[in-house]
């Protein structure tokens, strides 16, 4: 389809509190700025039941407008009825550009909105701009495992569309709303929703991981050496930091630790302030979850270990050993 | 029940190394594998046949030749049938065209093997990583999806599927014929018995061409039919300037790494 504007959406999901989605309000900086580049407004659309919260979120972190659909069906994450209302939105206002937060709803979401339009969508962005040749969005993304990066364009078909990884971006700080607020009523007939839950399991919170709201995080990878190895090394020097506990797949593979503190391509990706790394040999598939932290502290035997080529700091030297000695000074300083 | 499993051979990207002096990937000697969440979709077919043997799985796979080898594993693993889509007009398709072709051989496998209850996916191929091809075939052939789906029973005409959320999971129910795409379960998928092995090697795997494809529309397949193109490949930047510190003692180099983060206020 063309594009009747030069605006730019981004998709904001929502909690079942109404509340926004961190990644959405991400979305809002590279959005300002590609919007801008492209002379267009920057829209959040908003999707779900009870958002205020989430209007009010996305209208402080700069949106020029927002498109809101507020309904009971959308309560619940459903493939359908969300395809329905955004396709919809879509095909009435004509945006040239829509991010996603590649969430596991935003992934499910994307490909079914951008199939049913006849557009490309880029997975799993790193980075955004605006191609200067071509004035389409430049699209750049980690593929064979993060072993290589690709730029992708969408030359010819609106609207152009991608999926962008959370944690990349950070959110702009907070200031008065000044967005247009436009409600829009779009009804979905139950049957045309084909799925139901049946059923919700939420990780009991001694289980939940808040790998990337953290600004601590001490991960452990293979050379931790075994499940006993986090208990005794790992926990203890994240407790006296207050930081939160990552892995290497190595570690999750292993089963040494639950797959909710994975970090890296096919775990979470994070940037917290400090990101230590014990044991962890450093993958490119791993680096791919933590090179944006702000400073990164490796502990490798390994002096070769490719983690201390993004690493700000690097000890060479068996953890079992640096581990125990800079917790107890970590506690005394605190004491 | 009848099943069919998309799967793709990729190179093991855990091998793959980067040339220093070229910053391109090294592909030579880079195993190829059947992509590991496609061998999580055929566990999850394989379970439904472990609960109900009259299930037929058929595997399908677009690509080279080559390409056949991964089949053949599948047909040692679990599957009954295996068939390769592959032709040269096919070549250079992004998610859209890939689904779009796969879409038309669905329809094309349909009339071989008869109506599938439920298309398998793996939630995304380790090389391309995008996730889309899955829901993208859901969507050209109209069918419902789910997705990160980590294990699928049959439950009359419906079937439930659990499926993996950022702070836990969730069990959905969804009408046949259906699209799940499957995620890394807490189970090692089953290896193939010597006997199986031995049969899929003997196997015939047919090839189903573009000229079979009766209801497909060249214009939207391959390079000409896919809306992204890829501008540029690089490989990412590597940080300099790291302080590295090695005392003589572990104790020490604890010792000064705690100081030195100290002085910089990062602890």
């Amino acid at each position: 389809m063309e594009a009747k504007t030069k605006d730019l959406w981004v998709f904001i999901e929502t909690n079942e509190d109404g509340s926004a989605k961190n990644v959405g309000l991400e979305l809002l900086t590279p959005g300002r700025m590609m919007a801008d580049k492209q002379g267009g407004k920057l829209v959040a659309v908003i999707i779900g039941s009870g958002v205020d919260p989430a209007v009010g979120a996305a209208n402080s972190h700069g949106a020029d407008q927002l498109l809101v659909v507020d309904s009971a069906e959308y309560a619940s994450y459903t493939t359908d009825a969300y395809t329905s209302a955004l396709c919809a939105l879509v095909e009435k206002y004509g945006p040239t550009t829509i991010l996603i937060g590649a969430t596991n709803n935003g992934r499910d979401l994307g490909p079914r909105v951008s199939c049913r339009l006849k557009t490309g969508l880029t997975a799993d962005c790193t980075a955004l701009d605006i191609d200067e040749e071509s004035g389409n969005v430049a699209w750049t993304r980690p593929a064979f495992g993060g072993n290589l990066m690709a730029t992708i364009l969408c030359p010819d078909h609106r609207p152009q569309m991608g999926t962008v990884r959370p944690g990349v971006f950070k959110k702009g700080n907070i200031a008065p709303g000044k967005a247009e607020i436009i409600k829009e009523c779009i009804h979905v007939d139950a049957k045309d929703i084909r799925t139901q839950v049946l059923e919700i399991i939420r990780d009991m919170d001694s289980e939940k991981v808040d790998l990337e709201g953290a600004e601590i995080i001490v991960s452990g990878g293979r050379g931790v050496g075994g499940p006993e190895g986090f208990e005794t090394h790992i926990k203890p020097l994240a407790a006296a930091l207050g930081a939160t506990v990552g892995a290497s797949r190595a570690a999750v593979d292993s089963r040494w630790i639950a797959h909710s503190h994975q970090v890296g391509q096919t775990g979470k990706t994070v940037a917290p302030k400090v990101y230590i790394a014990c044991g962890i040999s450093g993958a490119i598939q791993h680096l791919a979850g933590m090179s944006g932290s702000d400073c990164i502290v490796a502990i490798n035997k390994d002096p070769d270990a490719p983690i201390f080529d993004v690493a700000d700091y690097g000890v060479v030297g068996n953890l079992f050993e640096v581990l125990p000695v800079l917790t107890e000074e970590i506690k005394k300083s605190r004491a | 029940m009848n099943i069919l499993v998309c799967v793709k051979q990729v190179p093991d990207t855990t091998e793959i190394k980067i040339n220093p002096e070229t910053n391109t990937l090294i592909r030579d000697g880079v195993p190829s594998i059947v992509n590991p969440f496609d061998g999580y979709a055929l566990e999850a077919a394989a379970r439904i046949k472990d609960a109900d043997p009259d299930t037929k799985i058929v595997v399908v796979s677009m690509g080279p030749e080559q390409a056949k080898s991964a089949l053949k594993e599948c047909l040692a693993i679990a599957a009954d049938k295996a068939y390769l889509v592959t032709d040269r007009a096919f070549g250079g398709s992004d998610t859209l065209a890939t689904s779009y072709i796969l879409c038309n051989a669905v329809k094309k496998l349909e009339e071989l093997e008869g109506p599938f209850d439920a298309i398998f996916c793996g939630k995304q191929a380790i090389d391309g990583d995008t996730a889309q091809v899955g829901p993208e075939m859901a969507e050209h052939m109209g069918l419902p999806q789910v997705t990160y789906g980590l294990e699928a029973v049959v439950d009359g005409g419906i079937l439930k599927v659990t499926k993996e959320m950022e702070d836990g999971k969730s069990v959905i129910g969804v009408k046949m014929p259906c699209v799940v795409t499957f995620t890394k379960p807490a189970w090692d998928p089953r290896y193939p018995t010597i006997k199986r092995k031995m049969a899929a090697n003997r196997a015939e795997i047919p090839n189903i061409t573009a000229a079979e494809l009766t209801t497909i529309d060249l214009a939207q397949a391959g390079l000409k039919g896919s809306p992204t193109k890829v501008k540029k490949t690089f490989v990412p930047q590597k940080k300099t300037g790291g302080v590295k510190i090695q005392e003589e003692t572990n104790e020490d180099s604890a010792k000064k790494l705690f100081a030195t983060l100290s002085a910089a206020s990062i602890i």
